[in-house]
């Protein structure tokens, strides 16, 4: 052995690499980062709303909006686009206010994008906080960082004045944007949430849509016959999707009360005859499912309803739109309810969820909030309603505002279906954004439940159990609704 | 000359240790302070609330998931790794024989090293991508459309809770290995080749040249490679974020602690106790290196 007690170039070598692995021990761990440089110091105080603070309230202008007030506008650019803000509601707001420069800013992570400046109070004006990466609205109210909406809702409608903007939109519009009693957030979509499938494959091959579970299981049989998975979801991450089923139709078994029930994390509601119920007709339905959807992506299953590979798909009314460039020409896009649990079910088979979607707010530390109320008002307009239908392919909450427009296969299912229903509306999940945790658990163990793994009741306690856990958790401010 | 030294190496070090002690250490300290708070992410003024989220872990069942994870992570990643890597360097440099006294690496080990070493390049977002085609569970991914021609049906890598964890360390240990054979290759060239000779003729053949002279002479290399791959078995984040069942599942089976934390910090907006759980993944990794380091000591060999 030559005892050369190493060269230098050796040793270098060796401790570089330890070197290295030291660094890299501390640096590694890097998850322990994320919140960095967070707490630092208090936002600059100077910045809240003092530029655009005097200026005369007006019919025209109710918010007293100063007229040179710049205006930033942040939209999350998903499937609704970004075009309805660009050339609609910005111009419209333009006009209104000629002397005002608006900033519009489009983005796909509306967290990221704004997390750090509400840290540090550099806030927008107006947010179309949705998509998978949306800021959680409830926390944000909780931090005084959002504008309470009240004066919008009672201002004058523009198409009318002599109506208040709430009179204006549809029923429960209001109550969805509600957090701790008090509107924060303008819902502006209108969805309905059922189970869509394509009317003209369902004409061709004499299908009809299910009226009750019982119908649905036939049909079933029925589809995988023809060499067609009847039913599908995407488990990787659309499992909320099949969730929405099961509690529409425990709702449509007890009553909305249910919901209400569940979101007010009320003892034993989710251990309830009709969870139960409903779960266990699901998970049935849930075993014509082929297993790899579990491993999928929600449009890799869309994709296959386009295809024909998949009959029924649970979804809501964005659907069509979402998938506009995937479906083949003479495939029709059509809406039917969730079937009938029980004979003795409280709401009829054609009652429907539908719901305002699709939250904007207004942050409370914005440069020009009046601003942010304005635009809003504009959206509310029958023509910044009606403009956002044509670019967007969706219809909005203001009741009417899509009246003479040539609706699309799925749109006009989706109307028709509205109009069937009629009062018998199954009402919103609110817990989906109050208790992130909550829901977080519900997608795994829906998961579980439509793939077999567990009974429907052992969904029921251990969903019962994260509620109770939820309920419990002293750093989670709890929230309630009455409607 | 001399009086000069030390203005010109504070001077080069000024700049890096300012970034470091900003972006690196401060965070550190500030992560430590978050986790003994209630802050949710969006107000700067965080309620100072004890060790209430560490009390809180302790019946955190997805915690304790995770923790197990790092823990198979921990035994398997470094394990198939490191026995793979030396296994394949010690064919591309040692395994050929002689050839004019140098040793020599099986017919076309250039080629092979540029091959092994591709996957390192990727970064790992392209490498999850990848195998989302690889893995999918029906019969258009890449294994399992190979599998149904042999008459196999479909196996669902990564949606199957006993088997998505070793799908994605398998991943894990794809990419790593180019990085490792490339590393031991270094170490097996600065082995003097006399030892090699001597052994070979004293009549050593490739499994005694590779148990008796090249491992024991690569130890100090293998401990770094060894606190490395444990590093990186406590992270696994982005692989697990690209592939498993919406974000750790299913039901758990696949969920590692820093994407819980950042689920926890961004989802829930619990920074503070998400900032516990940092603290608790910054002490295990400590607590590793140090061990290893540890327990792997051994009396150098000097050459």
């Amino acid at each position: 052995m030559s005892n050369s007690a190493g060269t230098p170039g050796e040793i270098t070598r060796r401790q570089m690499l330890r070197r290295i692995g030291l660094t890299a021990l501390v640096a590694g761990p890097g998850a322990g980062l994320l919140s960095a440089c967070a707490t630092g110091g208090s936002p600059a105080a100077t910045s809240s709303a003092a530029p655009s603070a005097a200026a005369a309230t007006s019919a025209a202008n109710p918010f007293g909006v100063a007229a040179g007030a710049p205006l930033e506008v942040v939209i999350f650019k998903g499937g609704l686009g970004d075009s309805y803000a660009t050339e609609v509601h910005e111009p419209l707001y333009k006009k209104a206010f000629p002397k005002a420069e608006i900033k519009h800013v489009a983005t796909q992570q509306i967290a990221q994008t704004l997390q750090p400046r509400f840290a540090g109070g550099d806030v927008p004006d107006m947010i179309a906080n949705s998509g998978t990466d949306l800021m959680d609205n409830a926390a944000l109210q909780q931090e005084g960082q959002l504008l309470e909406l009240t004066e919008l809702w009672d201002a004058p409608s523009i198409d009318d004045p002599s109506k208040k903007v709430r009179d204006m939109v549809a029923p429960g519009t209001v109550e969805s944007g509600l957090i701790t009693g008090k509107p924060y957030v303008m819902n502006y979509v209108f969805s309905a949430y059922g189970l869509w499938y394509d009317a003209a494959l369902f004409e061709k091959e004499g299908w009809a849509p299910p009226k009750t579970m019982e119908e649905f299981k036939t049909l079933c049989e029925a589809i995988k016959a023809k060499g067609i998975t009847p039913f599908a979801f995407a488990g990787k991450n659309a499992s909320y999707y099949a969730y929405w089923m099961i509690l529409i139709s425990a709702a449509k078994i007890e009553g909305n009360q249910l919901l209400l029930d569940i979101d007010n994390l009320v003892d034993g509601a989710w251990t309830r005859d009709s969870v139960k119920q409903s779960a266990a007709a699901w998970a049935e339905i849930g075993k014509y499912m082929d297993k790899s959807f579990e491993g999928l992506i929600h449009t890799e299953v869309q994709t296959r309803q386009n295809q024909g590979k998949v009959a029924l798909y649970p979804s809501g009314s964005w659907l069509e739109n979402e998938q506009k460039s995937q479906t083949p020409e003479g495939f029709k896009y059509a809406l039917t309810p969730t079937p009938s649990v029980t004979a003795a079910d409280k709401l009829p088979f054609e009652a429907i969820r539908a719901a305002a979607g699709e939250g904007y707010i207004v942050p409370a530390k914005a440069k020009n909030p009046k601003g942010g109320l304005a635009y809003l008002r504009i959206m509310l307009s029958k023509e910044g309603a009606r403009g956002f239908t044509e670019k967007s392919g969706n219809i909005t909450v203001v009741t009417g505002a899509a009246d003479g427009l040539e609706l699309s296969p799925g749109n006009a299912s989706l109307s028709a279906a509205q109009t069937a229903a009629g009062q018998n509306i199954v009402t919103y999940n609110s817990f989906e954004g109050w208790y992130k945790e909550l829901e977080t658990e519900l997608r795994k163990q829906t998961n579980a439940l439509m793939f077999g793994r567990i009974s429907a009741d052992e969904f029921c306690e251990k969903m019962q159990k994260a509620a109770d856990k939820t309920k419990a958790d002293s750093s989670i401010t709890k929230q309630n609704r009455t409607v | 000359m001399r009086h000069g030294k030390y203005p010109f190496i504070v001077g080069f070090l000024f700049a890096p240790v300012v970034l470091y002690v900003v972006f690196v250490i401060s965070p550190y300290i500030q992560a430590f302070y978050i986790a003994l708070t209630n802050w949710k992410g969006i107000s700067a003024n965080p309620q100072f609330i004890g060790l209430e989220n560490f009390t809180r872990l302790f019946d955190d069942e997805v915690f304790w998931a995770a923790v197990r994870h790092h823990g198979v992570l921990l035994l398997v990643v470094p394990l198939a790794t490191i026995a793979i890597a030396l296994f394949f360097s010690f064919l591309l440099n040692l395994s050929g024989g002689q050839k004019g006294g140098q040793m020599t690496g099986l017919l076309g080990s250039k080629f092979y090293r540029v091959v092994f070493f591709l996957p390192q390049v990727l970064a790992v977002a392209i490498v999850g991508v990848l195998f989302q085609a690889i893995y999918r569970p029906d019969e258009t991914g890449v294994i399992n459309s190979l599998l149904a021609k042999v008459g196999v049906e479909p196996v669902g890598w990564l949606i199957e809770p006993d088997l998505a964890l070793w799908a994605i360390m398998g991943v894990m240990v794809w990419q790593a290995v180019g990085f490792y054979v490339v590393l031991f290759s270094a170490g097996m060239s600065s082995i003097p080749r006399d030892v090699f000779e001597a052994a070979a003729l004293d009549g050593a053949g490739r499994f005694t040249l590779f148990f008796k002279i090249t491992l024991p002479l690569l130890w100090d290399t293998m401990q770094v490679a060894w606190v490395y791959l444990g590093i990186a078995a406590f992270d696994a984040f982005a692989l697990v974020q690209v592939l498993s069942v919406d974000r750790g599942g299913p039901d758990n089976a696949t969920t590692v602690l820093p994407l819980e934390i950042w689920r926890t910090a961004f989802n829930f907006s619990k920074f503070g106790y998400a900032s516990a759980m940092g603290v608790a993944l910054f002490f295990m990794t400590i607590t590793f290196a140090a061990l290893t380091l540890r327990v792997t000591r051994r009396e150098r060999i000097e050459f």
